[in-house]
């Protein structure tokens, strides 16, 4: 299953223009609000219609110079921000509202919604409202699932409860998922790709991890870092050990289970850098490793590239320490890590 | 004075019942229509449907009713039309008040049912499309449902005013007992004579409380289309 956009469409004096492909799997769409990041997936959906455009899914043409099919046609699962349930219906009949669908029950304990069916919407926590609407929209039996920022209008916790489901959405389901995101955890955590998108053009695309690794990243300056893959191992005196490819990492706080898979994203600007190794330093985390590259990342500070095993780290410090250290590549050094990211949970190590 | 109705007056309540149900349900579907267009569609001319719509509300009634007459009297272009093909008498007959009846409280009931198509959420129309629903499905699915308290307050609205109609519908079709003399009508003929008031009077009663009815039923109505597009 894949499909393609290509797009172009003027509001006033903003353009939007801009193409992609997106395979099996999540695709982000990222960038500020106003970047056209709605808009292009409001074209996918049927309910913009752009000046011109080309998309197709599969071997389905839903738009070029002749055709324009209309949403009713197109057969999305569109996820919006602030949910849309229909009020007059219960959770069960806004779950059937395209019809009754064979998996129905495996689609709702996916979701863990299959207790709420004889709820009336009003009476849905904002997670679980939010969970119905991601059933809904699955129970159409879409050729493509959108989903436009389901997160951003939940607090810290409900972000943490949806998470989990979304991801198994994009492990189970085999269709493209696009999402859009302004949340650099959103994207790290989640996608496979990352389209960028800036005033309606795309700046940068490719995967999330090479993205924020490039130094002075497309996603943002103040977003550079490194995305780790790791897997849980154990845990001892309330620390567990993650195993990366750049050593291992202790952080408090993981509740996954040893074995299980994750990501850890360590932001450049939290990234110390010593020429020694560190003595009497609280931070837990020293990875040593060599110099790749040194990036100048803005005014006045530079993106230093720390290879440890082969793994590249970025570090954000400020030219007139890299200096005084008299940084240059090749060079052994120790990375202080002073905070991780573990999806969307800053833990400090 | 006698309280209850005499058969002449409990004939005149009958009719206007038959004419306020006939003309509140058969123009339903055009006002819910034409609240549809003037609620979510843009278009060259709208204000001006919206004008003629909101016409029978601010010209006098007899002036409606005149209107009726050259146009839907037996002569009229549509009056002869109707008489030659369907074989349908409007002028001077029940029929001609439904009619009437109906045009005066047009208005009022396409303002209701506007005003509640305008409280539902596009948005909520929007993801009905991106589920598979074709316009239609649309419409009775999301709007009409939402919408529906509205849809019935502007019925109740428009039943009220039909029961009360008087200018245009004795300027079109006349008072003729038993065919088109209405409660207002009847009121207004038990005025003209001596000894007439104690008939007037109980009418008069049977108007208030059926105005004052409909208009809490309205109200309860109104309420419950908020309540209902706001999902609590």
């Amino acid at each position: 299953m894949s499909m393609t956009v290509d797009i172009r469409h003027r509001f006033g004096t903003f353009t939007l223009d801009a193409g992609f492909e997106a395979d099996t799997g999540v695709t982000a769409l990222f960038g500020p609000s106003g970047a056209g990041k709605t808009s292009m997936i409001n074209a996918v959906a049927g309910l913009l219609r752009p000046d011109r455009g080309r998309i197709t899914v599969d071997s389905a043409v839903w738009q070029d110079d002749t055709t324009f099919l209309p949403p009713h046609k197109r057969r999305v699962g569109y996820v919006f921000q602030d949910g849309r349930l229909f009020p007059h219906l219960s959770v069960a009949r806004n779950l059937r509202f395209a019809g009754l669908h064979a998996e129905e029950g495996a689609i709702l304990d996916m979701l863990g919604i299959a207790h709420l069916m004889d709820r009336r919407i009003a009476a849905l926590s904002g997670g679980e409202a939010q969970r119905v609407a991601i059933g809904r929209a699955l129970l159409s039996d879409p050729k493509v699932l959108l989903l436009d920022e389901p997160l951003s209008a939940l607090d810290a916790a409900r972000k943490a409860e949806i998470l989990p489901y979304i991801e198994r959405l994009r492990d189970e389901l085999r269709i493209p998922i696009l999402l859009v995101s302004h949340a650099v955890e959103e994207v790290a955590r989640l996608a496979q790709t990352v389209i960028v998108l800036d005033q309606g053009r795309i700046t940068a695309s490719g995967a999330p991890a090479a993205l924020l690794a490039e130094p002075g990243s497309p996603m943002g300056p103040a977003e550079a870092g490194t995305l780790l893959p790791g897997t849980v191992g154990p845990t001892e005196q309330g620390l567990t050990r993650i195993d990366t490819g750049a050593g291992p990492i202790l952080l408090p706080e993981v509740t996954a289970a040893p074995g299980h898979a994750l990501r850890l994203r360590i932001p450049a600007r939290d990234v110390m850098l010593a020429t020694q190794k560190p003595e009497g330093l609280s931070a837990l985390n020293i990875l040593a490793g060599h110099i790749g590259t040194i990036t100048a990342a803005g005014a006045g500070v530079v993106d230093v590239q720390v290879i440890c095993n082969g793994v590249p780290i970025l570090a954000r410090i400020t030219a007139q320490s890299a200096g005084r250290l008299g940084l240059c590549p090749g060079q052994p050094i120790y990375a202080v890590v002073k905070s991780v990211t573990l999806g969307l949970d800053q833990v400090f190590a | 004075m006698e309280w209850s109705l005499t058969p002449d007056e409990w004939t005149a309540v009958r009719l206007s019942l038959r004419v306020a149900v006939w003309a509140t349900l058969l123009s339903l579907p055009l006002g819910i229509a034409v609240a549809w267009v003037l609620a979510r569609c843009d278009f060259w001319g709208k204000s001006l449907l919206n004008g003629v719509v909101h016409l029978p509300l601010i010209l006098p009634p007899v002036v409606t009713g005149f209107m009726l007459l050259v146009l839907f009297g037996r002569n009229g272009p549509v009056g002869g039309f109707l008489e030659d093909t369907f074989g349908i008498v409007l002028a001077f007959r029940w029929t001609g008040a439904v009619l009437a009846a109906a045009i005066m409280g047009f208005p009022l009931m396409v303002r209701a049912i506007r005003l509640s198509i305008e409280a539902v959420d596009p948005k909520l129309e929007d993801a009905a499309r991106t589920l598979g629903a074709a316009p239609l499905a649309v419409f009775f699915r999301v709007t009409l449902p939402m919408a529906l308290p509205g849809i019935i307050a502007g019925a109740i609205l428009a039943f009220a005013k039909a029961m009360g109609e008087f200018g245009a519908t004795i300027t079109f079709v006349s008072n003729i007992p038993g065919e088109t003399r209405t409660i207002a009508a009847a009121i207004y003929s038990l005025t003209q004579v001596p000894g007439g008031d104690a008939g007037a009077f109980r009418l008069t009663i049977v108007a208030v409380i059926v105005a004052m009815a409909a208009l809490l039923a309205s109200e309860y109505f109104a309420r419950r289309a908020q309540k209902r597009v706001s999902g609590r």
